[in-house]
């Protein structure tokens, strides 16, 4: 059971979470100028890489805060976890 | 000398010795017959020492079984085990503890176990060899033909249809060191973690502590070894961080240390007592594991292998010393290993006569070998059992050498114990992804590199000394609570333990050229199967488990999947490790459903959600609905209705028309409710919703569409501005939390510069809607105080604060009826005060309860959708609404509006449909055509999403639905077809609003 | 002995069955082939034998970094059905369906497809209504359906919760009494027997490390051994298809997942098809061993892992035990996990791709198994004229960009909520 370290509330179970997927995926800054292919590769495209995944838990039993997660989906270690805005990189 | 059936209550029972109870009898049936056991007895014991060795049929060829193992890795000895609801088939009778009224009964097999008929299988054996299905039953009459024949002579056991009566539970635990095993290393483990001061668990899969030491003649310090589990036991149980778990068995070690574990609390007994459960689910997250899982034993394939008295050498033991029963009268014992003089020495102490001990490895010395010399057991060398007389029952083997120099056939003998060597148990160790390495000296597998926080020790990583085992337990546990940050003390000295000198084991994993020489006993794999899929190119272990089922029993081949994978490296000229292993996988052995449901069952598997008037409702008749997990009345029977069609045809009719011409009182409290405030709430909602909310006023309400990114429609509801920054959110009942999560999701993530927050209050608020031309006056002298209520202070779409009964409310002048309506919130626990009231309030002008039911007829009458036709595949456009979005801003969704499938003019778009003939009803679901008889695959127009069978108000069937072009076919007729019950119905295309299209009610 | 029958299989048992050979050679890999397809799962290799079979397309190896059969055709619970309700669907699982029934004898192999019927279970007004749609939509497009009422439910299979203290309430349910299970391995084993028959060389242990291009088109595929030249490319690796376009710096609508699948221990005929329940996502059928076969939800997060974890486990559970409370008792004996290709809209590809000669098949979310011949068919047809057969039409990559979405369930671009 992948544990998550919400950084509000400390290490969760995952149960504790609904899973929110992709964390490197963008909004168009600029909605009103977006192309249709950047709107496109907003909701449909995913790297969906096999090793290290940065995605989003929503704490939804818990402080319902989103959590970053950079996690190797391969194993499902947690490599690191933080808030929106943290750029989580592998611990070396 | 001739072996007679022996037929004395506990004739094979020693008259010293083991664990059981000679105080404590225990009476228990066998295939309806009574026997007696005693107190620590397993049923496999007990069933041996009355003699009892056929106690089950093997699954293919229903060769007659008998007890293999003494332990978990049991292949053969299934039964079924209790009846009736508690019936549980393919149960190990190695592992089913007797108590006092045991029902067990043999299974797979037909008339008897003695004789059964599906025992032709056997003699038909040369056909029916690994994968011959594969093969046949292709042509007349067809696979449904033998299926159903093999599908009746296949399985195990029986199950039952009848509820389990019993409970389950789940329990989570954390602590510093996990110790799974409660053998000699695992109890040298929690000690030194213990002493620690670290919380340690341990979990034992048996009824109690020691391990093989419970099985074996060991000493420590020149004591009985089961002296010093004792004295650790109660250290152990005076450390009060120390939890022991006995009867429990760890089966599953899954991400970041958590290990599953199945307690079995009442399975060793009758029934559990009353609020007991069966058996708890154990959730552990440990800092640190340590796996000191054992080893498994397995066997070797010679001819009749599978004979009831050919037993694994260690479970001959187990026998004799543990359980204090002589599994057999005279014994060849055939080992790969010094085990084999280890258990010829345990076995003539008990009385046995041990005819020969069989080694296949040239001659050699060791210290087990001498011991056997001075105690005048015969040995031989460089040979091996290569064949079993005897169907039911050992009466005799041959024993050859391997230089095929010479043969003996020993009979009688009624016991051939059996050693091929041990297999580590790395099964949790790879569960946590940890890598297995071959070591060639131990013939096995043994734990690599650890990806988790986990350590091996002892007999699990191939440790099997018991002076060994002690310090490498010792190590582990003191490590493993130091790196859990405990400070450790230094190790305790190894108890010292006789230690023979021993010679390495030798691989042999099968011998001669025999048909039935069987690698996986549950299953009849043979060695020949495994030759067969070699010949065939199922030659990776993946392929070879598949074709052949080897390891795919009820034991998973815990004592044989190895000999398999040894045959086929052989069979490839390959060394084992390159051939591989298949991957273990939870469960370690086999858990119930139930156990995994825990207390998720019956009334408590997702519980039902109830609103605040719920007990009002069902004093006034309700009848209940379930939506979205809560319950909702679905209409209201007078006091003396009988429930039916006609009176809940009745009762609807009486509450549509009560709204539409009187009043009526709905519960709406399970729609979602969220409350956002902030500067920036306005503008959030602005880019939640398709349609504009910069120019929503305080005081106002406004029905809101959202679309999801993709621009199809995601939830509709009516949003209110409360205050300066104030707002409140509706959604439907089924989106309630997902709207939520998206609100939050969009504001922490996308827009976290909005100053915005949302909070779900749904079950803060009790809501109910106060429908119908009455509502007003209803409303009017029920608010405390007089507070105007008046089209002029309360318009539609308007809100105000007021009191009702003294409690303080929101009134919010929206409709979903299509009437004059008010839907009013009150907090949660005061709702029913409020429902009270302006049941009271609306007596003189008739009110009534409407439920769900009536709701649906109201809202389609006037042409609302809901999730019937919000299916999440439908645009703004195809729901009639596309002129409601605003062409002004961006909104979630508008990057999409303009996909050529979405503009396309031949989508369905919503419509109302009568029927041609004015009285037939349209039922939902019906499919939209052009000709009802076009020859199939036919080409769709639409379907019908909702309908009301009988409009009370129009006075005649009316339906919402799609069609193709929408309201460009208003007038013209198509046909609603059903198929599944052969149904033909002509319809017209009209607007899909039947009851006041210009809002005059609801605005009146 | 090449050919299987009743008579070969006397005719070896009584000589030792020593004249059996190998199912499919195991060749060395040539320069280059016609057709490389990647993927030795049930898919690659229906592909590979529909090409040789239906287009005269022989020169065609399949590369399949393990052992065949190793990947989701055999991780499955089993289920061939064609119960869909969109058209674009609909005819494509219906084509497949009927392959299955007669592709036993096609590929003189056993694949035990059994027709026991497949029966969705309803537990509200609603979902009568949703099954209804559906049912009335499948019989307008010629496919078997029947909505039964509780009795009818009540008649096929006894031993559901009936009583008053069910959680949810059997209201009735759509049945498609073609549907059924299959002998997952023996597809896997009878596609590779049959492609190997007409000429195909099975690749194992041939692992795709990269390709080599002039421009959009592929010219050749490099493997672990050595390059292989290609006419045409064909990727039918789902679970890992982001994995080998990630090679071609390509991005798809695609995210994987692991579902677990169980099986009981072995028992005695319990359950006679499939039955799913309606309240939660629950499916069980019993295979011809015994064992009860089920599953239900994925874990709901990407994962290459092949493993997954309690909770889930614990919900299918439970979920199973709301619908028959009478599997208490009976044990889960193995637990495995497969690798999803979760498309954005829950439906599968089958499609041409922007790189000249290089045609995918992905996205198959939960439900690749019962298309496996469908499958192939179309993927082999789409390969061999470079444009789609009439079933896979609709199965564009294309459909992403322009909203011809083919969303059964109405998620929307949630992956996880296929």
């Amino acid at each position: 059971m992948i544990l998550i370290t919400c950084p509000h509330c400390g290490p969760r179970d995952q149960d504790e979470f609904s899973y929110a997927g992709d964390a490197t995926k963008t909004r168009p800054a600029d909605p009103a100028s977006a192309t249709a292919a950047e709107w496109h590769s907003y909701v449909y495209l995913r790297d969906n890489p096999a090793g290290p995944h940065l995605e989003f838990w929503h704490h939804i039993h818990g402080c319902r805060r989103f959590v970053k997660v950079l996690r190797d989906v391969t194993t499902h270690e947690v490599l690191a976890c933080g808030g929106p805005d943290d750029p989580l990189e592998t611990p070396r | 000398m001739i072996l007679g059936r022996i037929k004395d209550v506990n004739a094979c029972r020693l008259p010293t010795g083991g664990e059981i109870d000679r105080r404590r009898a225990l009476s228990f049936t066998f295939d309806g017959r009574s026997y007696t056991g005693y107190q620590g007895d397993t049923l496999a014991s007990a069933l041996l020492a009355n003699g009892v060795t056929l106690v089950g049929r093997s699954f293919k060829y229903h060769r007659p079984r008998g007890i293999f193992s003494a332990g978990p890795e049991e292949p053969n000895a299934l039964v079924e085990l209790r009846r009736g609801g508690r019936l549980e088939p393919n149960t190990r009778a190695t592992m089913a503890e007797l108590f006092h009224g045991l029902e067990a009964t043999s299974q797979n097999r037909w008339p008897s176990l003695a004789f059964d008929a599906m025992e032709l299988n056997d003699l038909a054996g040369r056909f029916l060899v690994a994968g011959f299905y594969y093969k046949t039953f292709m042509g007349f009459p067809g696979w449904h033909f033998y299926e159903k024949r093999i599908r009746a002579a296949a399985g195990m056991g029986r199950g039952t249809n009848e509820p389990d009566p019993d409970s389950y539970e789940r329990m989570s635990a954390h602590c510093d060191v996990l110790v799974v095993g409660g053998g000699p290393s695992g109890l040298a483990a929690a000690l030194t973690a213990g002493r620690s001061g670290a919380r340690v668990i341990l979990v034992e899969e048996t009824n109690g502590l020691g391990g093989r030491l419970r099985s074996e003649r060991e000493t420590l310090d020149s004591a009985p070894a089961m002296r010093w589990v004792e004295s650790v036991r109660a250290e152990l149980e005076s450390l009060p961080e120390v939890r022991i778990l006995s009867r429990t068995t760890a089966f599953g070690y899954y991400d970041d240390n958590l290990i599953g574990a199945v307690e079995r609390v009442a399975d060793h007994i009758v029934a559990p007592a009353p609020h007991v459960p069966r058996q708890r689910l154990w959730h552990v997250r440990a800092a640190r594991v340590v796996l000191a899982t054992g080893a498994i034993e397995r066997h070797i394939a010679f001819t009749n292998n599978d004979r009831p008295g050919v037993m694994l050498a260690g479970a001959a033991r187990s026998y004799v010393n543990r359980f204090a029963v002589r599994p057999g009268r005279r014994a060849v014992v055939v080992a790969n290993n010094d085990d084999g003089y280890r258990t010829a020495l345990d076995l003539k102490a008990a009385g046995v006569d041990v005819i020969q001990v069989v080694d296949p490895r040239p001659p050699g010395t060791s210290d087990w070998r001498a011991r056997c010399d001075a105690a005048g057991v015969e040995t031989v060398d460089h040979a091996a059992v290569t064949k079993v007389h005897g169907r039911l029952a050992v009466i005799g083997c041959e024993v050859t050498r391997l230089d095929g120099s010479a043969r003996s056939h020993f009979e009688p003998c009624d016991l051939v114990a059996v050693s091929g060597g041990w297999s580590p148990a790395v099964h949790l160790h790879t569960h946590a992804l940890g890598g297995i390495e071959w070591n060639d000296g131990l013939a096995a597998f043994v734990p690599g590199m650890a990806r988790q926080a986990h350590v091996s020790v002892g007999a699990a990583r191939g440790i099997y000394g018991l002076s060994d085992c002690l310090t490498d337990g010792f190590k582990a546990g003191t490590d493993a609570a130091a790196s859990a940050g405990f400070a450790t003390g230094a190790l305790p000295d190894t108890p010292t333990a006789d230690a023979p000198a021993e010679r390495p084991v030798r691989a042999f994993w099968s011998v001669g050229t025999g048909k039935r020489r069987f690698v996986d006993l549950q299953d009849d794999v043979t060695v020949d199967d495994i030759a067969l899929a070699h010949r065939e190119g199922f030659v990776s272990v993946e392929h070879l488990k598949r074709y052949t089922t080897l390891g795919m029993g009820t034991d998973q081949g815990k004592t044989s999947n190895i000999i398999g994978h040894a045959l086929m490296a052989e069979a490839r000229g390959e060394p084992i490790p390159q051939v591989g292993t298949t991957r273990f996988r939870p469960p370690y052995t086999p858990v119930a459903m139930g156990t995994f449901a825990g207390g998720d069952r019956r009334r408590h598997h997702t519980p039902v959600r109830r609103s605040a008037m719920h007990d009002w409702h069902a004093d006034h008749g309700a009848v209940f609905v379930e939506a979205g997990h809560w319950l909702r009345p679905q209409y209201y029977l007078a006091p003396d209705e009988p429930d039916g069609k006609a009176s809940m045809d009745a009762a609807i009719t009486r509450e549509v028309q009560s709204v539409r011409n009187a009043v009526g009182l709905v519960d709406v409290s399970t729609l979602g409710k969220i409350d956002i405030q902030g500067p920036d709430a306005g503008e959030l909602l602005n880019r939640l919703y398709a349609n504009g909310f910069k120019t929503l006023a305080i005081g106002k309400a406004r029905y809101g569409l959202m679309l999801r990114e993709d621009g199809i429609v995601h939830d509709d509801g009516t949003t209110t501005r409360l205050a300066e920054n104030h707002y409140l959110m509706t959604t439907t009942t089924a989106h309630a939390g997902d709207v939520l999560a998206q609100i939050e999701w969009y504001l922490q993530v996308v827009w976290p510069d909005l100053k915005a927050h949302a909070c779900s209050v749904t079950e803060q608020w009790s809501a109910m809607a106060l429908a119908g031309p009455k509502a007003r006056a209803v409303l009017a002298d029920a608010v405390d105080d007089g507070t105007d209520v008046s089209d002029a202070t309360l318009p539609f779409m308007g809100v105000t604060a007021a009191r009702i009964a003294d409690v303080p409310v929101r009134i919010f002048r929206i409709s979903f009826s299509g009437e004059l309506s008010y839907e009013v919130n009150a907090p949660a626990d005061w709702g029913p005060r409020v429902w009270g009231a302006l049941m009271a309030s609306g007596q003189p002008y008739g009110i009534r309860p409407y439920g769900t039911e009536a709701m649906g007829i109201l809202r389609i009458e006037k042409g609302h959708v809901t999730h019937a036709e919000l299916d999440g595949r439908v645009t703004l456009d195809d729901a009639g609404m596309g002129r409601m979005a605003s062409t002004k801003k961006c909104f979630v969704g508008s990057g999409m509006l303009n996909k050529p499938a979405y503009v396309n003019p031949a989508r369905p778009k919503l419509v109302g449909l009568v029927p041609a003939d004015g009285r037939t009803r349209i039922p939902a679901g019906s499919i939209l055509v052009e000709d009802p008889d076009a020859a199939l695959p036919m080409d769709k127009l639409g379907h019908v999403s909702s309908s009301a069978y009988l409009s009370p108000t129009v006075g005649h069937p009316i339906a919402l639905g799609f069609v193709s072009g929408g309201l460009a076919r208003k007038g013209e007729t198509v046909w609603a077809v059903f198929p599944l019950r052969g149904l033909k119905i002509q319809v017209r295309v009209t607007e899909p609003v039947f009851v006041d299209p210009e809002g005059e009610r609801l605005r009146g | 002995m090449a050919e299987y029958s009743v008579f070969s299989l006397i005719r070896e048992g009584l000589t030792g069955h020593k004249g059996w050979i190998r199912a499919w050679r195991d060749p060395e890999p040539k320069a280059s082939y016609d057709v490389v397809i990647i993927g030795g799962g049930g898919h690659g290799l229906a592909t590979a034998y529909y090409l040789a079979r239906n287009h005269g397309i022989a020169n065609v190896a399949v590369v399949e970094k393990g052992w065949i059969g190793g990947g989701n055709v055999g991780r499955n619970t089993t289920i061939v059905r064609s119960n869909y309700m969109l058209d674009g669907n609909a005819h494509f699982y219906e084509h497949s369906l009927k392959l299955w029934e007669g592709l036993s004898r096609d590929l003189n192999y056993n694949v035990m497809f059994s027709q026991r019927g497949v029966l969705n279970l309803a537990h509200s007004d609603g979902q009568m209504d949703a099954y209804a749609r559906r049912g009335n939509m499948m019989r307008l497009n010629g496919i078997d359906a029947e909505l039964l009422d509780r009795e009818g439910v009540r008649r096929l299979y006894p031993h559901l919760d009936y009583s008053t203290d069910a959680r949810w309430p059997i209201y009735g349910g759509l049945l498609q009494p073609r549907g059924g299970t299959a002998r997952h391995d023996a597809v896997a084993w009878g596609l590779a027997r049959g492609a190997d028959r007409r000429g195909v060389d099975i690749l194992q242990n041939c692992e795709v490390i990269g390709f080599e291009r002039d421009g959009d088109r592929i010219t050749g595929v490099k493997t672990s051994r050595g390059t292989i030249g290609c006419g045409r490319v064909g990727m039918a690796v789902a679970g890992n298809t982001s994995r080998v376009a990630s090679m071609l710096g390509w991005t798809l609508p695609i995210e994987s997942h692991v579902l677990q699948a169980f099986v009981t221990e072995p028992l005695k005929p319990l359950i006679d098809g499939v039955v799913t329940y309606g309240a939660g996502h629950f499916y069980i059928s019993q295979s011809d061993k015994g064992g009860l076969v089920l599953g239900g939800d994925i874990d709901f997060h990407n994962s290459y892992a092949q493993r997954g974890n309690l909770p889930v486990v614990e919900n299918v559970m439970a979920n199973g035990l709301a619908m028959m409370p009478n599997l208490a008792r009976v044990r889960i004996l193995r637990s495995w996990g497969g690798i999803m290709d979760m498309s954005m809209d829950g439906s599968p590809i089958i499609s041409k791709t922007p790189f000249d000669n290089l045609y995918l098949n992905a996205g198959w979310c939960y439900g690749g198994f019962k298309a496996t011949p469908g499958s192939g068919y179309a993927f082999a047809h789409t390969i061999a004229h470079d444009a789609p057969h009439e079933t896979n039409r609709a199965m564009g990559l294309d459909r992403f960009e322009t909203g011809h979405l083919l969303d059964e369930g109405g998620k929307g671009p949630t992956p996880k909520l296929h």
